[in-house]
């Protein structure tokens, strides 16, 4: 019977033992560069295998009734900090305009006006955050890729950024996707949220709808749509904010 | 590899070594255990980013949670449905590597990485569910192939009487365990408590996970249905690691009754001591 509870406590030892080797060694891990490439290495496979499943596929879309009764808006609640945007919101933004440049034959300033006369979308699709919640919320805007297909994507383009009017401290937000995204039906420059101007929480006065990707993708307070062959140089050279700031991964479909 | 039914015929002495559990089970085993407890603890790391579960389609701060682990100051407070738990220290509040108390849902000693961060914890918890999701794929098929599904883990229609459940639930609550070849074979209760976890709670877990991805949700928009919308879906993921948490805790305690060192030595090495009869019989 001693033996036994020897026995037993030595195993709980152990267990114990094993449960703080673990934890301590997985903190080791996560600061280890070989191993965190080794974890990154599988946002490849994330990426193609969502791909794969989901292939043009479009986001379920809602019925009116399902909507959230509010929207919580998250991020910057406005673009303060930024004189020209402060200024284009003090006016209600009529000479505000989009840039389109970068990769393209035709750089493009567009007027809200402008942008309306583009081919339009309206959705009512869920909003998911990375940090796990949920809202649904009607959605109305000019389709990305007309916008693209106007200022002519030269061939070299391989991502579309999204300079925005909001920063973080001292860092502009922006954010990118690739064509495949850029060209989805559902990819939009939305102005208009539940039958309303797009709110400044929200965003005002555009934003992107990419509605496979999670929360951190659908940038706010766009100014300036550029076309780019890659992602590096820019800034922390990961494609957005969240992805330089915090490791956030760039493909957002998970 | 032998199997458990491999030894029916033959009559080893007591406390003889004979072999228990094949290679793919004790590779399975080990893998599953260490990659469970991953997906666990960096689990909890992306719950604490958004510390409450909904019902349904959507769900935000502007809603009403059926649970949430939050806190009133210094005290941690869980809220279920309507009941109130004050859980200071462990849930809602608990000190950092300080010795400070922190407003955070589960504490840094059960979370991957220990100090806040989503984006790592969903480095882990995304790398690790392939090896979830792959290990648990192949040991399916492994099993199948080589017969450890059909002659250990079936449970034959005997088994289903309630009166033979009845009477493994008995034995269990004596905590007589079965001696000699018996103990080779696994016990109805056994068999129920393995299958539920492969065939239950492991793919829930993973199905549940899937929806999650609004990537894989455009693709396959029946799942996130199936389980009633992505908050529901996200409550059942996280009540499915805690039936992993729940069978664990039985599981080890199993184990400890059972004689931890003959059964541990089991799963690393296959040998397993047949323990002796019982002098009542």
């Amino acid at each position: 019977m001693d033996e036994r509870l020897s026995r037993r406590r030595l195993l709980g030892a152990g267990v114990m033992g094993a449960g703080g080797l673990l934890l301590s060694g997985c903190d080791k891990l996560n600061g280890t560069p070989g191993f965190r490439a080794l974890l990154e290495s599988a946002e490849k496979a994330h990426q193609g295998s969502q791909r794969l499943i989901a292939g043009a596929a479009l986001a379920r879309e809602f019925a009116p009734g399902d909507m959230s009764p509010v929207f919580r808006a998250n991020g910057n609640r406005d673009a303060a900090g930024n004189a020209e945007w402060s200024g284009h919101l003090a006016s209600g933004f009529p000479n505000w305009k989009l840039r389109v440049d970068g990769l393209v034959l035709r750089p493009l300033d567009l007027s809200l006006e402008a942008l309306r006369a583009l081919p339009r979308r309206t959705q009512i699709t869920r909003h998911d955050c990375v940090e796990g919640w949920s809202a649904i919320g009607q959605w109305s805007g000019t389709q990305l890729g007309p916008v693209l297909k106007a200022a002519g994507l030269l061939p070299a383009a391989r991502y579309i950024v999204f300079h925005c009017a909001d920063r973080f401290g001292d860092a502009p937000y922006y954010e990118s996707i690739d064509l495949i995204d850029a060209f989805h039906p559902q990819t939009i420059l939305a102005d208009t949220m539940n039958g309303r101007a797009l709110p400044v929480d929200h965003g005002a006065p555009l934003r992107l709808r990419v509605e496979r990707q999670l929360g951190y993708k659908q940038a706010k307070y766009v100014m300036r749509i550029e076309a780019r062959s890659s992602l590096a140089g820019l800034y922390g050279g990961k494609g957005g904010y969240w992805e330089d700031r915090y490791d956030y991964a760039w493909y957002a479909g998970i | 590899m032998d199997g458990p039914a491999d030894h029916a015929g033959k009559d080893p002495a007591a406390e003889t070594p004979v072999r228990r559990h094949r290679l793919s089970t004790r590779l399975w085993h080990w893998v599953n255990a260490a990659t469970l407890a991953i997906m666990l603890m960096s689990g909890l790391m992306i719950f604490n980013a958004h510390p409450r579960l909904y019902w349904g389609q959507y769900g935000a701060n502007f809603d009403a949670p059926w649970l949430e682990i939050g806190n009133a100051g210094e005290t941690g407070v869980v809220r279920i449905g309507g009941f109130v738990l004050h859980t200071s220290g462990f849930f809602g509040t608990s000190r950092d590597a300080h010795g400070v108390m922190q407003a955070v849902a589960f504490p840094r000693w059960l979370t991957i990485p220990s100090t806040y961060s989503l984006a790592d914890a969903r480095l882990w918890h995304l790398a690790f569910a392939w090896v979830l999701a792959l290990g648990l794929a192949a040991y399916l098929l492994w099993s199948l192939a080589n017969g450890h599904l059909r002659r250990d883990l079936h449970i034959t229609r005997a088994e289903w009487s309630p009166r033979h459940i009845w009477h493994d639930v008995v034995e269990h609550l004596r905590l007589r365990f079965p001696a000699g070849l018996a103990a080779l074979r696994y016990g109805v209760l056994q068999k129920l408590a393995y299958c539920g976890v492969l065939f239950g709670l492991i793919p829930l877990a993973i199905l549940t996970g899937l929806t999650l991805s609004p990537g894989t949700n455009a693709g396959l928009p029946w799942l996130v249905e199936l389980f009633g919308g992505r908050q529901s879906a996200r409550s059942i993921h996280f009540l499915a690691a805690l039936g992993l948490v729940l069978f664990f805790v039985v599981h080890i305690a199993m184990v400890l009754l059972a004689g931890p060192v003959n059964q541990v030595r089991a799963m690393v090495t296959g040998w397993f001591r047949l323990p002796k009869e019982r002098a009542d019989g």
